[in-house]
């Protein structure tokens, strides 16, 4: 598992690239925190084209990086997930929380 | 005819992708599709991901985990086992969203994630200790069926 970024002005995107299960979720997590903690973004872009795989533990890993954003007024989007991926994202109702942006 | 292998390994994340990927091989025997290769894998990492963070809560020692596959004609039937603590109370643990452990983001979906992906699915005791969770999957339709003489 591997996660890439940038930032473009106050937007940050994040692009995880392989399969996110319990394995890869303290990385994922704490990776996240640290390019959004303290820093001036207004928003944040997942781009999921490359995660190869997704179980629940995905679902708790958003779900805790949206308690943390939200204060902040930092919206979350979701880019381009794998149907396999998207599976699991509709089935947990996150989309009623974050945006499916392509 | 049925065909069926078992593999053994230790509660740990780091075999979760190796468990999920054995699975999927082996049902590969079948022709399975993409989706349902991939809802498969899915399925039995919730199972797995469940053995490791619930069933041993001694770290101390590294607890065991089971997986025996079985296919058929037109099904694969996977059942998972540990022999870990058990679950106090299973038809809770399996309402979505339902979590023991919320302090550490867990999202409560592991069963309904099972659920939605499989055809059928079972959660029992295991005997001394421990918890069984049994799934079923439909690989080939009723059109197998019918052409297959």
């Amino acid at each position: 598992m591997t996660i890439e970024h940038y930032k473009k002005s106050d937007t940050l995107f994040v692009k995880l690239c392989g399969e996110l299960d319990e394995h890869h979720s303290a990385y994922v997590r704490t990776t996240i925190d640290m390019l959004t903690d303290g820093d001036v973004i207004k928003r944040v872009y997942i781009d999921m084209s490359e995660l190869k795989f997704m179980d629940s533990t995905g679902i708790g890993v958003l779900i805790g990086r949206y308690k943390r954003l939200k204060p902040r007024g930092i919206p979350i989007f979701i880019q381009s997930p794998p149907p396999t991926v998207d599976k699991v994202l509709k089935l947990s109702g996150i989309y009623e929380i974050m945006t499916k942006a392509g | 005819m049925q065909n069926q292998m078992t593999v053994i390994f230790d509660a740990d994340t780091e075999n979760e992708a190796f468990a999920r990927n054995t699975v999927a091989a082996f049902c590969a025997l079948l022709d399975p599709t993409v989706d349902q290769i991939n809802d498969i894998k899915t399925a039995v990492s919730e199972a797995v991901t469940n053995c490791i963070v619930h069933a041993y809560p001694d770290k101390s020692t590294r607890g065991k985990i089971t997986i025996t596959t079985t296919i058929s004609d037109d099904s694969v039937h996977i059942v998972i086992s540990d022999t870990g603590v058990g679950i106090d109370d299973v038809s809770s643990a399996m309402q979505p969203f339902f979590t023991t452990k919320p302090e550490q983001e867990r999202s409560g979906m592991g069963f309904t994630v099972m659920e939605s992906f499989t055809d059928s699915l079972t959660v029992e005791q295991n005997k001394p200790s421990g918890t069984i969770v049994s799934m079923t999957k439909t690989i080939r339709g009723a059109d197998w069926k019918e052409n297959r003489h």
